[in-house]
């Protein structure tokens, strides 16, 4: 059996002696069969011994347990690495950052615990994902929309810790959640916001209660067990709708993304919103250049001849899709008003896009793009072709056109130094996942090839420290990267690192919560790494 | 489980040949749908947008809807579930027990010729 790091065969065996007697013996689980379920089925260390695996996994049922576990990880210096769902793929799975953790386990708490239609809001255990939380929904017929990722069956909990993304007006979704329940690693059991009251009545509507905000500080990192947590949820709109504005000229991005920046700051345009290249996507396809088509490479034709053409071809350079979501009357007045904003582009065009009613019908439901309705699915991964898996480079940019302009000569100048073939660089255009600026979000395929997978480590570790030095930093990253991307948010000596390991150091001592998080490590790893 | 990977075709051809089970009862069919319903069909139910049912199409697996085939085997499910296949995950006993595995082989294997 694998010991956890630091961990001699007798603690270890003593402690799983007493997390069996806590959760009962048949949920913890210590067989290669099992254990090996907990590896990272996306990882980008196939066959190598890099590839994290953990001693053993425990899997409570309730909170009470979850204190039993961490205090029985405490007293026996175990670490234990938080899983939801464990479905985080493309940024770790359910593995740990450390091989010898062992995982705890919150799939089997998955009770969705109220849905409030009135005040329009849900709290959930970690185990419940998307489609539970959905299904439920559905079949009490509440008419309220969750926001869902791209899949859905990951866990509103753990994707909001992590800060991902979806598609509605509540899409940020770790800035959609109202009141957490937190185990320490003590084992003592904080609420956050109103919580913190013992006859509070507005946990799920009032998000800071009295005194410092700490709940970003459970986002993240590894200071806490996430148990309970509260998320605003979407009055089912009357009405949606959906146009594409078009333009035809290389620099008609800046006005194009202007606008779209006022249009969401003044919350006009509510959901996620794409720049596309109908242009530069067909010259991927058709020139063989893959990715680099979408780039500014020293190979690239010039602007004048693409924007020739695109003339010819009857292409936009650049377009975007605006969803509008509210009463019939106030979408189809806001898609009016977007339009009559950009008539101020020179040869601009807009096309009509959906216009639908709620509720939809199970019909309609089998045909429209359901992320954008908060409906869950797996789509997503029918675009991923005969690949293994994937992991996502991400940094945020700028909202504005000359920003995407510098993410392309920047990002293009920097697969060109690495000698990149074009049909394997790898790049898309940003996207609004969240407010006030765009998330360049790129795949790289995961195989199971070792020196692939090195090569494509080495790139995309390049690509963090490039990015970094034009000010772009990943909002999210796999657990491979998590200490690249954490040591590029440098400023001042890194002192925000610092920071965090002082936190680190005085809510869990004995450094048993999930190490190397986010390249937060507990003092003695530290110490042990210097 | 890499190398349980490398091997997973040729185990399939082998379990695909070896189809011989007790018939189950009702309520383990129903079972089998229930947990089929929450962890299969957003990827194999039938519809253009599933992926698993159009990647079985593409290789030309027919029908590609695992609910329509009369070929599986348990085992076949088994090592699916278990093992993952291209960017199909595995799956925990959190999520898929044991035994509700065993449901969901009774409900895909249901139509098989006895």
């Amino acid at each position: 059996m694998r010991l956890p790091p630091g961990v001699n065969a007798k603690d270890f065996s003593d402690a799983l002696k007493l997390f069996s007697e806590a959760v009962g013996k048949d949920w913890v689980f210590t067989s290669d069969e099992d254990v090996n379920l907990y590896r990272d089925a996306y990882s980008p260390f196939w066959h190598e011994d890099e590839d994290p695996v953990p001693s053993a996994a425990v899997a409570p049922i309730n909170v009470e347990q979850v204190q039993q576990v961490v205090r029985i990880a405490n007293t026996h210096k175990i670490p234990i690495w938080t899983i939801s769902t464990g479905k985080n793929l493309g940024y770790g799975g359910a593995a740990p950052r450390l091989s010898g953790c062992m995982v705890l386990d919150l799939k089997r708490m998955d009770q969705v615990l109220e849905v409030n239609e009135k005040n329009a809001y849900a709290l959930v255990e970690p185990g419940v994902s998307y489609f539970d939380l959905y299904r439920y929904i559905q079949g009490k017929g509440l008419k309220v929309w969750i926001d869902t990722p791209d899949p859905g069956w990951g866990s509103p909990i753990g994707n909001s810790l992590d800060r991902g993304g979806g598609y509605t007006p509540f899409r940020d979704h770790f800035d959609a959640h109202c009141g957490m329940e937190v185990v320490l690693a003590n084992g003592e059991i904080v609420r956050t916001g109103m919580g913190a009251l013992p006859t509070s009545k507005t946990w799920q509507q009032y998000r800071y209660g009295f005194g410092p905000y700490i709940d970003g500080m459970f986002s993240q990192s590894n200071f806490g067990v996430v148990t309970k947590m509260g998320f605003w949820l979407l009055p089912q709109p009357e009405g949606y709708r959906s146009g594409t504005v078009s333009v035809a000229k290389h620099d008609d991005l800046v006005p194009l993304v202007d606008t779209l920046s006022y249009l969401m700051n003044s919350s006009i345009v509510q959901g996620t919103t794409t720049v596309g290249s109908p242009l530069l996507m067909s010259m991927a396809r058709s020139s063989g250049m893959g990715g680099a088509a979408l780039l500014t490479t020293p190979k690239s034709p010039s602007i004048a001849e693409l924007e020739k053409i695109g003339q010819e071809k009857n292409l936009p350079y650049w377009n975007c899709e605006l969803h509008f979501y509210g009463p019939s009357k106030v979408v189809d007045a806001q898609w009016e008003y977007a339009k009559e904003r950009y008539s101020a582009i020179p040869a601009v065009t807009f096309q009509e896009g959906q216009s639908l009613r709620f509720p939809l019908s199970a019909d309609q439901i089998e045909h429209v793009p359901k992320r954008q309705f908060g409906i869950p699915n797996l789509t997503v991964f029918g675009m991923m072709g005969r690949t293994e898996g994937h992991m996502w480079f991400s940094p945020i940019i700028p909202m504005s056109g000359e920003a995407v302009f510098e993410a392309q000569r920047v990002f293009g100048q920097a697969y060109a130094d690495m000698g990149v073939p074009p049909a394997e660089t790898t790049f898309v255009f940003p996207s609004s996942f969240f407010p006030r600026s765009f998330v360049v979000l790129c795949g790289f395929p995961i195989a199971h090839d070792v020196e692939k997978n090195r090569k494509n480590r080495q790139i995309f570790k390049r690509l963090v420290e490039v990015a970094a030095q034009h000010g772009w930093g990943e909002y999210r990253t796999h657990t491979a990267f998590m200490d690249t991307v954490a040591n590029v948010y440098s400023y001042n000596d890194h002192a925000l690192l610092h920071f965090h390991e002082t936190v680190k150091d005085a809510v869990d001592p004995n450094g048993i919560l999930s190490p190397g998080r986010c390249g937060i490590w507990p003092k003695h790893m530290r110490e042990a790494k210097a | 489980m890499r190398y349980a990977r490398i091997f997973l075709m040729v185990a399939l051809s082998v379990v695909l040949a070896t189809q011989a089970f007790a018939a189950p009862d009702e309520s383990q069919l129903e079972r089998g749908h229930r947990v089929y319903q929450k962890w299969c069909y957003p990827c194999h139910g039938p519809g253009a947008d599933k992926p698993g049912t159009a990647s079985l199409a593409a290789r030309g697996q027919k029908p590609p809807a695992l609910e329509d085939r009369t070929d599986l085997t348990p085992a076949a499910i088994k090592i699916f579930v278990r093992h993952g296949v291209l960017y199909m995950p595995t799956f925990r006993k959190t999520e898929i027990s044991d035994a509700d595995l065993d449901a969901i082989c009774a409900y895909l294997t249901r139509n098989n010729k006895k």
